[in-house]
Protein backbone atom coordinates (compact mmCIF):
# COMPACT_ATOMS: atom_id res chain seq x y z
CA UNK A 1 0.00 0.00 0.00
CA UNK A 2 1.60 3.50 -1.10
CA UNK A 3 1.09 6.23 1.20
CA UNK A 4 1.22 9.62 -0.56
CA UNK A 5 2.63 12.33 0.97
CA UNK A 6 0.11 15.18 1.37
CA UNK A 7 -0.21 18.01 -1.01
CA UNK A 8 1.09 20.44 -1.08
CA UNK A 9 3.95 20.16 1.54
CA UNK A 10 3.67 22.18 4.28
CA UNK A 11 6.63 23.45 6.36
CA UNK A 12 6.43 22.29 9.96
CA UNK A 13 4.67 25.05 11.75
CA UNK A 14 6.34 26.16 15.59
CA UNK A 15 2.64 24.29 17.41
CA UNK A 16 3.97 20.75 15.96
CA UNK A 17 4.49 19.99 19.15
CA UNK A 18 1.32 21.13 20.55
CA UNK A 19 -0.57 18.07 22.77
CA UNK A 20 -3.62 20.20 24.02
CA UNK A 21 -6.52 21.87 22.62
CA UNK A 22 -6.44 24.68 25.20
CA UNK A 23 -2.34 24.92 25.01
CA UNK A 24 -2.91 25.55 21.16
CA UNK A 25 -5.38 28.31 22.09
CA UNK A 26 -2.65 30.01 24.00
CA UNK A 27 -0.40 29.88 20.92
CA UNK A 28 -2.49 30.45 18.88
CA UNK A 29 -3.59 33.46 20.55
CA UNK A 30 0.16 35.04 20.85
CA UNK A 31 0.45 34.47 17.14
CA UNK A 32 2.52 37.30 15.76
CA UNK A 33 0.63 39.59 13.40
CA UNK A 34 1.20 38.55 9.26
CA UNK A 35 2.65 41.36 8.26
CA UNK A 36 2.18 43.88 5.61
CA UNK A 37 1.03 42.89 2.28
CA UNK A 38 3.59 45.25 0.37
CA UNK A 39 6.06 43.94 -1.18
CA UNK A 40 9.31 45.04 0.06
CA UNK A 41 10.47 46.78 -2.74
CA UNK A 42 7.76 49.21 -2.76
CA UNK A 43 7.97 49.55 0.72
CA UNK A 44 11.44 51.27 -0.16
CA UNK A 45 10.60 52.99 -2.83
CA UNK A 46 7.64 54.87 -1.04
CA UNK A 47 10.25 55.06 2.20
CA UNK A 48 12.80 56.99 -0.15
CA UNK A 49 9.94 59.06 -1.21
CA UNK A 50 8.35 59.65 2.06
CA UNK A 51 11.94 61.04 3.92
CA UNK A 52 12.21 62.86 0.40
CA UNK A 53 11.64 66.70 1.29
CA UNK A 54 7.54 67.39 0.96
CA UNK A 55 7.60 63.54 -0.02
CA UNK A 56 5.30 62.78 2.62
CA UNK A 57 2.55 64.95 1.34
CA UNK A 58 3.10 63.09 -2.01
CA UNK A 59 2.86 59.66 -0.61
CA UNK A 60 -0.17 60.02 1.73
CA UNK A 61 -1.94 61.13 -1.64
CA UNK A 62 -0.41 58.23 -2.89
CA UNK A 63 -1.65 56.12 -0.44
CA UNK A 64 -4.99 57.60 -0.14
CA UNK A 65 -4.89 57.30 -4.06
CA UNK A 66 -4.07 53.64 -4.26
CA UNK A 67 -6.31 52.59 -1.53
CA UNK A 68 -9.67 54.16 -3.18
CA UNK A 69 -8.50 51.80 -5.98
CA UNK A 70 -8.36 48.62 -4.26
CA UNK A 71 -11.16 49.11 -2.74
CA UNK A 72 -13.19 50.32 -5.43
CA UNK A 73 -12.35 46.67 -7.28
CA UNK A 74 -12.14 44.07 -4.78
CA UNK A 75 -12.78 40.39 -6.57
CA UNK A 76 -13.92 38.00 -4.51
CA UNK A 77 -12.54 34.30 -6.45
CA UNK A 78 -15.52 32.30 -6.80
CA UNK A 79 -15.03 29.52 -4.15
CA UNK A 80 -17.64 27.98 -2.34
CA UNK A 81 -17.08 25.39 0.70
CA UNK A 82 -20.40 24.74 2.21
CA UNK A 83 -24.02 25.75 2.76
CA UNK A 84 -22.69 29.07 3.24
CA UNK A 85 -22.10 29.79 0.09
CA UNK A 86 -26.06 29.64 -1.34
CA UNK A 87 -26.04 33.01 0.85
CA UNK A 88 -22.90 34.23 -0.83
CA UNK A 89 -24.25 32.99 -3.99
CA UNK A 90 -27.17 35.04 -3.46
CA UNK A 91 -25.33 37.96 -2.43
CA UNK A 92 -23.72 37.94 -5.53
CA UNK A 93 -26.97 38.07 -7.58
CA UNK A 94 -29.11 40.49 -8.58
CA UNK A 95 -31.12 40.99 -5.96
CA UNK A 96 -27.98 41.91 -3.57
CA UNK A 97 -25.79 42.85 -6.21
CA UNK A 98 -21.95 43.06 -4.99
CA UNK A 99 -21.07 44.95 -8.12
CA UNK A 100 -22.51 48.15 -7.24
CA UNK A 101 -19.28 47.68 -4.77
CA UNK A 102 -17.28 47.11 -7.61
CA UNK A 103 -16.81 43.35 -6.66
CA UNK A 104 -17.14 41.00 -9.33
CA UNK A 105 -17.07 36.97 -8.25
CA UNK A 106 -14.29 35.85 -10.31
CA UNK A 107 -13.33 32.26 -11.28
CA UNK A 108 -9.78 32.54 -11.04
CA UNK A 109 -7.62 33.48 -8.17
CA UNK A 110 -4.72 34.48 -9.91
CA UNK A 111 -7.02 37.38 -10.94
CA UNK A 112 -8.81 38.00 -7.15
CA UNK A 113 -8.35 40.24 -4.88
CA UNK A 114 -10.27 38.49 -2.15
CA UNK A 115 -10.98 34.68 -0.70
CA UNK A 116 -14.46 34.66 1.16
CA UNK A 117 -14.21 31.51 3.00
CA UNK A 118 -17.82 30.18 2.81
CA UNK A 119 -18.34 27.07 5.29
CA UNK A 120 -16.86 24.67 7.33
CA UNK A 121 -13.35 23.97 6.89
CA UNK A 122 -12.39 20.43 7.03
CA UNK A 123 -8.75 19.03 7.69
CA UNK A 124 -8.75 17.57 4.52
CA UNK A 125 -9.50 20.42 2.73
CA UNK A 126 -7.26 22.86 4.23
CA UNK A 127 -4.35 22.72 1.79
CA UNK A 128 -6.57 23.21 -1.19
CA UNK A 129 -7.72 26.69 0.58
CA UNK A 130 -4.13 27.21 1.57
CA UNK A 131 -3.31 26.55 -2.34
CA UNK A 132 -6.20 29.10 -3.15
CA UNK A 133 -4.78 31.39 -1.03
CA UNK A 134 -1.20 31.40 -2.44
CA UNK A 135 -2.58 31.65 -5.73
CA UNK A 136 -4.12 34.54 -5.30
CA UNK A 137 -1.69 38.19 -5.74
CA UNK A 138 -1.11 40.44 -3.34
CA UNK A 139 -2.30 42.64 -1.73
CA UNK A 140 -5.15 40.01 -0.79
CA UNK A 141 -7.70 39.64 1.60
CA UNK A 142 -9.91 37.30 3.01
CA UNK A 143 -13.71 37.58 4.75
CA UNK A 144 -14.85 34.50 7.40
CA UNK A 145 -17.96 33.95 6.43
CA UNK A 146 -20.43 31.57 9.06
CA UNK A 147 -19.69 29.85 12.09
CA UNK A 148 -17.84 27.17 10.91
CA UNK A 149 -15.19 29.23 9.40
CA UNK A 150 -15.08 31.90 12.23
CA UNK A 151 -14.29 28.91 14.98
CA UNK A 152 -15.45 25.59 13.94
CA UNK A 153 -18.81 26.33 14.87
CA UNK A 154 -21.26 23.43 15.55
CA UNK A 155 -18.54 21.03 14.53
CA UNK A 156 -15.72 22.04 16.71
CA UNK A 157 -15.79 19.48 18.29
CA UNK A 158 -15.75 16.88 15.61
CA UNK A 159 -12.40 14.90 14.49
CA UNK A 160 -12.47 16.68 11.17
CA UNK A 161 -13.04 19.90 11.39
CA UNK A 162 -10.46 23.05 11.37
CA UNK A 163 -11.20 24.83 14.40
CA UNK A 164 -11.55 28.58 12.50
CA UNK A 165 -10.01 29.59 9.24
CA UNK A 166 -7.95 32.03 10.58
CA UNK A 167 -5.90 28.89 11.59
CA UNK A 168 -4.59 28.67 8.21
CA UNK A 169 -4.94 31.93 6.70
CA UNK A 170 -5.13 35.72 8.14
CA UNK A 171 -8.48 36.52 8.00
CA UNK A 172 -9.43 40.54 7.86
CA UNK A 173 -13.41 40.55 8.29
CA UNK A 174 -15.41 37.93 10.35
CA UNK A 175 -19.25 37.66 9.55
CA UNK A 176 -21.40 35.74 12.04
CA UNK A 177 -24.04 33.73 11.69
CA UNK A 178 -25.19 30.42 10.68
CA UNK A 179 -25.24 30.73 8.23
CA UNK A 180 -25.29 34.62 7.72
CA UNK A 181 -27.92 36.00 5.50
CA UNK A 182 -26.64 38.09 2.93
CA UNK A 183 -27.19 41.48 4.39
CA UNK A 184 -24.34 40.28 7.02
CA UNK A 185 -21.85 39.47 4.31
CA UNK A 186 -22.63 42.62 2.21
CA UNK A 187 -22.11 44.37 5.49
CA UNK A 188 -18.96 42.41 6.31
CA UNK A 189 -17.60 43.64 2.48
CA UNK A 190 -18.71 47.39 3.27
CA UNK A 191 -16.68 46.53 6.81
CA UNK A 192 -13.51 45.39 4.76
CA UNK A 193 -13.87 48.25 2.18
CA UNK A 194 -13.67 50.45 5.19
CA UNK A 195 -10.63 48.54 6.08
CA UNK A 196 -9.19 48.97 2.83
CA UNK A 197 -9.56 52.75 2.57
CA UNK A 198 -7.14 52.38 6.14
CA UNK A 199 -4.65 50.25 4.45
CA UNK A 200 -1.25 51.71 5.60
CA UNK A 201 2.42 50.95 4.35
CA UNK A 202 3.48 50.77 7.73
CA UNK A 203 2.56 47.34 7.99
CA UNK A 204 -0.20 47.79 10.60
CA UNK A 205 -3.56 46.99 10.32
CA UNK A 206 -6.16 50.36 10.49
CA UNK A 207 -8.33 50.26 13.12
CA UNK A 208 -11.45 50.27 10.90
CA UNK A 209 -13.95 52.78 11.44
CA UNK A 210 -17.14 50.63 11.21
CA UNK A 211 -19.26 53.72 9.43
CA UNK A 212 -22.01 50.71 7.89
CA UNK A 213 -22.95 49.67 11.33
CA UNK B 1 -38.70 -17.97 1.24
CA UNK B 2 -40.71 -16.86 3.87
CA UNK B 3 -39.09 -15.48 7.04
CA UNK B 4 -40.18 -18.51 9.13
CA UNK B 5 -37.88 -20.82 6.43
CA UNK B 6 -35.24 -17.62 6.60
CA UNK B 7 -34.91 -18.86 10.26
CA UNK B 8 -34.80 -22.60 9.75
CA UNK B 9 -31.94 -22.18 7.54
CA UNK B 10 -29.82 -19.71 9.65
CA UNK B 11 -30.09 -21.78 12.41
CA UNK B 12 -28.74 -24.94 10.53
CA UNK B 13 -25.58 -22.27 10.61
CA UNK B 14 -22.84 -23.42 12.89
CA UNK B 15 -22.28 -20.51 15.29
CA UNK B 16 -25.65 -18.35 14.76
CA UNK B 17 -27.57 -18.04 17.71
CA UNK B 18 -30.94 -16.29 16.11
CA UNK B 19 -33.20 -13.65 17.86
CA UNK B 20 -35.37 -11.12 16.74
CA UNK B 21 -35.99 -7.20 16.80
CA UNK B 22 -39.10 -5.58 14.96
CA UNK B 23 -39.26 -7.19 11.48
CA UNK B 24 -35.80 -8.19 11.02
CA UNK B 25 -33.63 -11.20 11.82
CA UNK B 26 -31.11 -10.94 13.93
CA UNK B 27 -28.29 -13.35 13.73
CA UNK B 28 -25.69 -13.35 16.37
CA UNK B 29 -22.76 -15.10 14.47
CA UNK B 30 -19.69 -16.55 15.86
CA UNK B 31 -16.51 -14.59 14.19
CA UNK B 32 -15.56 -17.82 13.01
CA UNK B 33 -18.20 -18.82 10.59
CA UNK B 34 -19.22 -14.71 9.46
CA UNK B 35 -18.64 -15.46 6.16
CA UNK B 36 -20.37 -18.66 6.06
CA UNK B 37 -23.06 -17.53 7.69
CA UNK B 38 -23.09 -13.86 5.36
CA UNK B 39 -22.98 -16.61 2.18
CA UNK B 40 -25.98 -18.78 3.62
CA UNK B 41 -27.90 -15.70 3.76
CA UNK B 42 -27.38 -14.65 0.27
CA UNK B 43 -27.58 -17.97 -1.71
CA UNK B 44 -29.86 -19.74 0.27
CA UNK B 45 -32.32 -16.72 1.82
CA UNK B 46 -31.53 -14.79 -1.34
CA UNK B 47 -30.40 -12.06 0.62
CA UNK B 48 -28.83 -10.23 -2.50
CA UNK B 49 -29.07 -6.60 -1.39
CA UNK B 50 -26.36 -5.08 1.26
CA UNK B 51 -27.66 -2.49 2.79
CA UNK B 52 -24.36 -1.47 5.10
CA UNK B 53 -21.70 -2.64 7.33
CA UNK B 54 -20.27 -0.94 10.46
CA UNK B 55 -18.89 -1.61 13.99
CA UNK B 56 -19.77 -0.54 17.09
CA UNK B 57 -17.26 0.02 20.20
CA UNK B 58 -18.75 -1.43 23.48
CA UNK B 59 -15.38 -0.26 24.76
CA UNK B 60 -13.62 -3.13 27.46
CA UNK B 61 -16.01 -5.57 25.71
CA UNK B 62 -14.33 -5.34 22.26
CA UNK B 63 -15.90 -4.04 19.13
CA UNK B 64 -18.90 -5.82 17.18
CA UNK B 65 -19.45 -5.37 13.64
CA UNK B 66 -22.70 -5.10 12.44
CA UNK B 67 -23.96 -5.93 8.92
CA UNK B 68 -27.57 -5.90 7.21
CA UNK B 69 -28.69 -7.77 4.27
CA UNK B 70 -32.13 -7.79 2.60
CA UNK B 71 -33.95 -9.66 0.62
CA UNK B 72 -36.37 -7.05 -1.55
CA UNK B 73 -38.44 -9.54 -3.50
CA UNK B 74 -39.38 -11.57 -0.05
CA UNK B 75 -39.34 -8.93 2.29
CA UNK B 76 -36.78 -10.88 4.44
CA UNK B 77 -34.16 -8.70 6.72
CA UNK B 78 -30.97 -10.09 8.04
CA UNK B 79 -29.19 -8.22 10.90
CA UNK B 80 -25.86 -9.79 10.71
CA UNK B 81 -23.74 -9.19 14.12
CA UNK B 82 -20.35 -10.55 15.50
CA UNK B 83 -18.68 -9.38 18.67
CA UNK B 84 -14.87 -9.45 18.09
CA UNK B 85 -14.13 -9.71 21.80
CA UNK B 86 -11.69 -7.42 23.30
CA UNK B 87 -8.41 -6.29 22.07
CA UNK B 88 -9.50 -7.82 18.76
CA UNK B 89 -9.00 -5.64 15.30
CA UNK B 90 -9.20 -8.47 12.89
CA UNK B 91 -12.49 -9.80 10.75
CA UNK B 92 -13.49 -11.48 7.98
CA UNK B 93 -13.62 -10.09 4.75
CA UNK B 94 -17.34 -9.74 2.86
CA UNK B 95 -16.47 -8.94 0.14
CA UNK B 96 -15.87 -12.64 -1.71
CA UNK B 97 -19.88 -13.20 -1.10
CA UNK B 98 -21.19 -8.99 -1.32
CA UNK B 99 -19.07 -6.86 -3.74
CA UNK B 100 -21.59 -4.28 -2.35
CA UNK B 101 -18.88 -5.12 1.23
CA UNK B 102 -15.90 -3.38 -0.10
CA UNK B 103 -16.32 0.27 0.36
CA UNK B 104 -18.12 -0.05 3.57
CA UNK B 105 -15.50 -2.15 5.11
CA UNK B 106 -13.05 0.12 4.01
CA UNK B 107 -15.14 3.06 6.09
CA UNK B 108 -15.10 0.63 8.61
CA UNK B 109 -11.27 0.03 8.44
CA UNK B 110 -10.92 3.69 8.48
CA UNK B 111 -13.24 4.63 11.05
CA UNK B 112 -12.83 1.64 13.50
CA UNK B 113 -9.58 0.41 12.33
CA UNK B 114 -11.21 -2.90 11.71
CA UNK B 115 -8.39 -5.05 9.38
CA UNK B 116 -10.71 -7.47 6.75
CA UNK B 117 -8.88 -10.30 6.08
CA UNK B 118 -9.03 -10.99 2.39
CA UNK B 119 -10.24 -7.21 1.57
CA UNK B 120 -9.02 -6.75 -1.90
CA UNK B 121 -8.07 -3.29 -1.61
CA UNK B 122 -7.74 -2.28 2.60
CA UNK B 123 -7.45 1.69 2.68
CA UNK B 124 -8.56 4.54 4.51
CA UNK B 125 -11.94 6.01 1.85
CA UNK B 126 -12.58 9.03 3.68
CA UNK B 127 -10.17 10.17 6.02
CA UNK B 128 -6.69 11.17 4.32
CA UNK B 129 -4.16 9.27 3.78
CA UNK B 130 -2.03 10.53 6.46
CA UNK B 131 -4.50 10.58 8.93
CA UNK B 132 -3.51 9.40 12.42
CA UNK B 133 -5.67 7.11 14.35
CA UNK B 134 -9.64 5.95 13.71
CA UNK B 135 -11.74 8.48 14.83
CA UNK B 136 -14.82 6.47 15.47
CA UNK B 137 -13.11 4.44 18.46
CA UNK B 138 -14.52 5.91 21.88
CA UNK B 139 -10.63 5.60 22.78
CA UNK B 140 -9.86 8.51 20.55
CA UNK B 141 -9.80 11.99 21.67
CA UNK B 142 -11.21 14.49 19.44
CA UNK B 143 -9.13 17.12 20.70
CA UNK B 144 -6.08 14.96 19.47
CA UNK B 145 -3.63 17.81 17.84
CA UNK B 146 -3.45 17.36 13.99
CA UNK B 147 -0.75 20.02 13.20
CA UNK B 148 -0.60 22.14 10.87
CA UNK B 149 -4.34 23.03 10.98
CA UNK B 150 -5.70 21.30 14.69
Amino acid sequence: MEIKAPIPQIPVPFWKDVKDLQEWETHHQRRPDAGDKHSALFEQITEGLHNFPGGFALTTVADGFFNWARKSSVWPVSFGLACCAIEMMATFASRFDVERLGMVPWASPRHSDLMIVSGTVTIKMAPMLKRIYDQMPDPKWVVSMGSCANSGGPFRHGYHVVKGVDRVVPVDVYVPGCPPPPESLLNGLLLLQDQISHFRRTGQRAEPTPKVD
Amino acid sequence: MTPDRARELLATVEGVALTSAGAAIVAQVDPAHWAGAARVAKEAIGCAFFSFLTAIDWKEQGLEIVAWVDNLDAKISIELRTKLGAGVAACASLTAVYRGANWMERECFDMFGVRFDGHPDLRRILLADDWEGHPLLKSYAVDTPHPPYR
